[in-house]
């Protein structure tokens, strides 16, 4: 039999194609997602042990929940302490902070969160090992700095240039003293790193004297372990904690690893559904060669060969192509790993450098994997082969694979579904629903899949009118498309599930969007918001600055400080009372911003009803200075994704916080928004390349950025499905050609022209492509409103949205599928030999 | 069998040609495997007559057949069709010309699946974009037989019904001339013989011209001519064949091949 199997495999290479081509696909993006990941989390792992190589113990503040009061920050006596146990050899005390460093066109450096400042701390030599200088010496005194090698490079800066640098609003202006090169993981990531001397470091970015960390280094012969021990009898009581360079190393690469862990279950998912879609091609394509086999493997029954040994025969033949796919896969898969490296270093460079990793364990994936999904798609249409009685190798008129009436089918379906649209609806009404829905889901697109053959004739009628307007080759082309209802149903279901998932997913998208934008928009009152690039604090020097203006009528800084109320830690947010109901439009449950400003305080309703506060309720709070007081509740109001904390006036919180900084700015203008008044802000902040200050219009804009870069990067990810269902068509027609080329012979012979053979191929392709693409945009739509109705329940401004704009694109796109897919299927039937294909018996 | 309606005028028998070749060669392959298919061969065939071609396998006659009806290209000398000359005819005025004016006649029928009866008749018209002359058409399908089955898909019809239909749709465009390849080698005794009927009488009673490829001198007979061909060439022109005659004939093939 496994010769048979073998010689089968190879006497249908060209129709085992597009199969191939599917499963490599799937293949290929399974493993290329396993060695990108590997390789990635492998560079950033020896980043992260390079970066801790020179430290032997480090000392952190530690959040071991001692509450609220002055922590302990780690200071220069406990450095001096640490530097002189037993076995340490030095010790280094690190400062980073949030730096926005301009380029000589006054524009941020980077996006924000990637550029750090640092303090050169220089050892006993007088030079600070991490960063040894290229050009120029180490910076001295409040405004030098130095920078590192790449982003002085291309920012084009030079030993002795000015450079303009802010930490959480107000510009300073520096000299650049030196340029050096770093093993720092972050800088080899794609960040940027200015580095101040470390008095000057510790008062900008810290607090005068103080430290982010402070590593030390053991003295030769000394264990990390045992330097440990000693560093331990140093500490402060609480507040701060020390462990070994190797711990952290390992800490960081399991954070690696894990968050490694959920990009590679997110793009493996979606490699599932290339394959899922794949599954679809598959089944035909066995389908179709047990179907032109059947007399010889009725023959084979005839001869002795058992039903389990037929199924078998056909299963190896799957094994085998499976085998050849999942290969190729992996091997396309290894490039695109390399590829996508190559692209992501070529573009960003956030990724450190390293081999390309491939782990047994992704060859294993890829093959197992590959050759699985061939076996179960070949399954079903190998046990129909085994059912071929003997009697048809002697039967000359033996029809090929009887057509079993699709009335089981079509109850099955029909139940499926109909449970689907009801777990569905049931789960619009849930508070908790997205279990239930889930299940609706899956419930009714399996229902779908198996009504397909039954949806294929109604649907495709309604095509009719369409086609006639081009004749015979219209017609033709209609009759072909629901000539075999289970095969163009398996065609275009793979067509619909990729489009399923774009249109549901651009629906939700669309609508949450403009949820969220209404809710911005609905409950800011303020003609501009001003932020920090990073969303690092800002100074409260900037509100102080932006109040002076004449054209400011309201501002409030926006604040944020820990406290505890009845046992829980609660994030109050300081507002200016008197100004904040000009900048925000608070819907109240119940009281109103009153006595805010004279010291009361308002709280959102889900915290209100949680501590049962009412209007009038006295609420004790600890600050986050540890010193009590009994606030009065002024007002509930209905809270959003905005606005929904506890809020203060800063009168009340200045008291109790030594540092303020504020997260934002709002503030209302005399003129409204204007490109005037923009700039008249702009000006005022002295230019600063690190704030953003925006107004509704931008925040809307914004929030629509992001939204589709993301439905953008989904797209990208679903468009492997897309293609494989391509394949899907190309094979489907292909077969059709193949199977009816007597068919076409005879056209040709009574007249009809290539132009005309070409069309009908083409039409058969766009009918059952715009099928699929129906089936899938009007599913995805009702998924779409389904969701919306759950999230609407946490999103109280979200509205459905039809993006028609965008379902016409996706529609088009399905009609590209079939125009596309047909090209090379209606080429071979236009030259197609009249005569070999008449004479075929 | 049906019989055309009293009133109708029988076709005029003229002497023209629907089609002639004149020293038609057909040569496949180059070199050691070239194989001369049909040698010089000249014949006409004229315009309402019944004519088969017969010979043993691998004479020529299906070879014959393809060259004349533009389904095959021709190595040299010439192929008309009425006053079109076949040879240089680009792909596309070769299509035209099969659908305009000649009709098929296949062994295995070759109709539409997906099809009714009445649309596989009017399919060389829809092809051509034309509206059937709906009287003629008529006339067609009640010759045939087929007034009860229009509505019925091939799969719904015997063998002889689906030839029927075959024979329909080959007379509904009324072309110049109708090829038939082996028409009943498909078809048991009856069906067959019912068939040929339909061929014979098309031809006498509505003047179409016919030419037919078989190897049954039972079919032969019911022609009004048969052409003998071996080896690529003509090696006799029967007038006005039996079956016995032409029996006779083709057992002198099967000795000569015998023989040598």
């Amino acid at each position: 039999m496994l010769r048979t199997a073998l010689r089968n495999v190879l006497a249908h290479k060209a129709r085992l194609l597009m199969t191939v081509l599917a499963v490599m696909l799937g293949v290929a993006f399974v493993s290329g997602t396993l060695v990108f990941t590997s390789t990635i989390s492998d560079a950033l792992r020896s980043s992260a042990r390079e970066g801790y190589a020179d430290v032997d113990v480090a000392i952190q503040p530690n959040s071991d929940g001692s509450g609220l009061g002055d922590r302990p920050a780690l200071d220069q006596r406990l450095l001096d302490k640490a530097a002189h146990v037993p076995g340490a050899a030095s010790a280094t005390g690190t400062v980073t902070g949030f730096t926005a460093i301009a380029d000589r066109h006054g524009k941020l450096i980077g996006t924000g969160f990637s550029t750090r400042g640092g303090n050169y701390y220089p050892g006993a030599d007088g030079k600070d090992a991490r960063y040894p200088m290229r050009d120029g010496a180490a910076p001295h005194g409040a405004d030098q700095i130095a920078l590192d090698s790449r982003t002085a490079d291309e920012a084009g800066f030079k030993v002795g240039d000015t450079v303009r640098l802010s930490f959480d609003g107000p510009v300073h202006e520096t000299r650049l003293t030196g340029i050096f090169t770093t093993t720092d993981g972050a800088v080899s990531a794609g960040g940027s790193l200015a580095l101040f001397d470390n008095a000057t470091a510790q008062k900008l970015l810290l607090a005068p004297g103080k430290y982010n960390e402070i590593h030390v280094k053991a003295a030769p012969g000394t264990s990390q372990d045992a330097l440990e021990t000693e560093i331990h009898k140093v500490l402060p009581a609480k507040g701060a904690e020390a462990t070994t360079g190797r711990q952290l190393a390992d800490d960081e690469a399991e954070q690696i690893a894990k968050s490694m862990e959920s990009m590679q279950t997110a793009l493996l998912g979606f490699a599932g559904i290339a394959l899922f879609v794949g599954i679809f091609l598959i089944a035909n394509t066995f389908t179709m060669l047990v179907a032109q086999r059947t007399k010889e493997l009725a023959l084979l029954r005839a001869v002795g060969a058992s039903r389990r040994q037929v199924t078998r025969s056909v299963l190896i033949e799957a094994v085998v192509v499976g085998a050849v796919a999942a290969v190729t896969g992996l091997a396309a898969g290894i490039g695109i790993g390399a590829a996508m490296r190559a692209l992501m270093n070529g573009t960003g460079a956030t990724v450190p450098d390293g081999p390309l990793v491939v782990d047994v364990s992704t060859v294993v994936t890829s093959l197992v994997v590959g050759i699985g999904v061939t076996v179960l798609a070949a399954w079903l249409p190998g046990r129909r082969a085994a059912k071929i009685p003997p009697v048809a190798a002697m039967n000359s008129v033996h029809a090929t694979a009887t057509t079993k009436s699709l009335v089981v089918r079509n109850t099955i379906g029909a139940l499926f579904a109909g449970a689907g649209i009801a777990a569905v609806l049931a789960a619009t009404g849930m508070s908790d629903g997205k279990f239930v829905m889930g299940l609706g889901a899956v419930l009714l697109l399996v229902g779908v899949f198996v009504l397909t053959p039954l949806l294929s004739r109604p649907l495709i009628a309604l095509a009719a009118p369409l086609l006639r307007t081009f004749g015979i080759s219209g017609k033709l082309a209609r009759e072909n498309a629901v000539r075999n209802p289970r095969r163009t149903a398996a065609t275009a279901s793979a067509l619909m599930v990729g489009l399923t998932l774009i249109t549901g997913l651009t629906v939700i998208g669309t609508s949450v969007q403009k949820g969220i934008d209404k809710m911005a928009v609905d409950s800011l009152k303020a003609d501009y918001v001003v932020s920090m690039a990073g969303l690092t604090p800002l100074s409260p020097e900037v509100a102080q600055k932006l109040g002076g203006l004449d054209e400011v009528t309201a501002i409030s800084p926006l604040r944020s400080s820990e406290a505890e109320i009845g046992g829980n830690t609660t994030y109050l947010t300081g507002v200016n009372g008197k100004d904040f109901g000009k900048l925000t439009r608070l819907d109240f449950a119940s009281g109103s911003l009153g006595d805010l400003a004279g010291g009361g305080l308002i709280a959102d309703e889900d915290t209100a009803k949680e501590k049962g506060w009412k209007v009038g309720s006295r609420v004790p709070v600890t600050f986050e200075d540890g010193k009590k007081e009994t606030l009065t509740v002024s007002g509930v109001y209905h809270g959003n994704e905005m606005i929904h904390q506890v809020i203060v006036d800063n009168g009340v919180l200045s008291t109790h916080q030594k540092h303020a900084t504020d997260m934002q700015v709002m503030l209302k203008t005399k003129d409204g928004a204007t490109d005037a008044t923009k700039q008249t802000l702009i000006d005022a902040l002295g230019k600063n390349p690190a704030l953003t200050v925006e107004d509704k219009k931008d925040v809307s804009a914004g929030i629509s950025q992001s939204i589709d870069l993301l439905l953008n990067m989904l797209y990208a990810l679903l468009g492997m499905a897309v293609i494989v269902a391509v394949l899907g068509v190309v094979n489907t027609l292909a077969m059709s050609v193949f199977e009816r080329s007597q068919e076409i012979g005879m056209l040709r012979a009574i007249g009809l022209d290539r132009t005309g053979v070409k069309r009908m191929v083409r039409l058969e392709s766009l009918v059952i492509s715009l099928f699929g693409g129906v089936l899938g945009i009007g599913l995805g739509v009702f998924f779409g409103w389904a969701a919306g109705e759950l999230i609407s329940a946490s999103l109280a401004t979200y509205e459905l949205v039809l993006p028609w704009g965008r379902m016409g694109i996706f529609l088009a796109l399905a009609a590209l599928v079939g125009v596309v897919a047909a090209l090379w299927p209606a080429r071979r039937a236009a030259k197609l030999n009249m005569l070999t294909a008449l004479k075929a018996e | 069998m049906t019989t055309i309606p009293s009133g109708v005028p029988t076709a005029p028998r003229t002497t023209a040609a629907a089609a002639r070749t004149t020293d038609l060669t057909k040569v496949y392959g180059e070199g050691e495997t070239r194989v001369v298919a049909l040698d010089a061969v000249s014949v006409t065939f004229h315009q309402a007559q019944f004519t088969a071609i017969m010979g043993p396998s691998g004479s020529g006659k299906s070879t014959l057949m393809h060259c004349m009806a533009g389904l095959d290209t021709i190595s040299g000398g010439s192929a008309r069709i009425g006053d079109t000359e076949l040879t240089g005819l680009k792909d596309k005025k070769l299509t035209q010309l099969r659908r305009d004016k000649i009709g098929f006649i296949f062994q295995a029928f070759n109709l539409l699946p997906t099809l009714t009866a009445l649309e596989n008749i009017t399919l060389p018209m829809d092809i051509a974009g034309r509206k059937p002359d709906r009287a003629w058409l008529d006339r067609v399908v009640e010759t045939v037989g087929l007034s009860g089955r229009l509505k019925h898909r091939p799969g719904q019809l015997s063998g002889g019904q689906q030839q029927r239909v075959a024979v329909a749709r080959a007379l509904a465009s009324r072309p110049e001339i109708i090829f038939a390849d082996e028409p009943t080698g498909n078809l048991d005794s009856r069906s067959g013989a019912e068939v040929l009927g339909f061929l014979r009488n098309s031809v006498r009673e509505l003047g179409q011209t016919v030419v037919m490829v078989t190897h049954d001198p039972a079919a032969a007979s019911y022609a009004d001519r048969v052409v003998f061909l071996a080896d690529g060439r003509i090696v006799d022109d029967m007038p006005d064949p039996t079956a016995d005659l032409v029996l006779e004939r083709m057992k002198g093939f099967d000795a000569k091949g015998r023989t040598n």
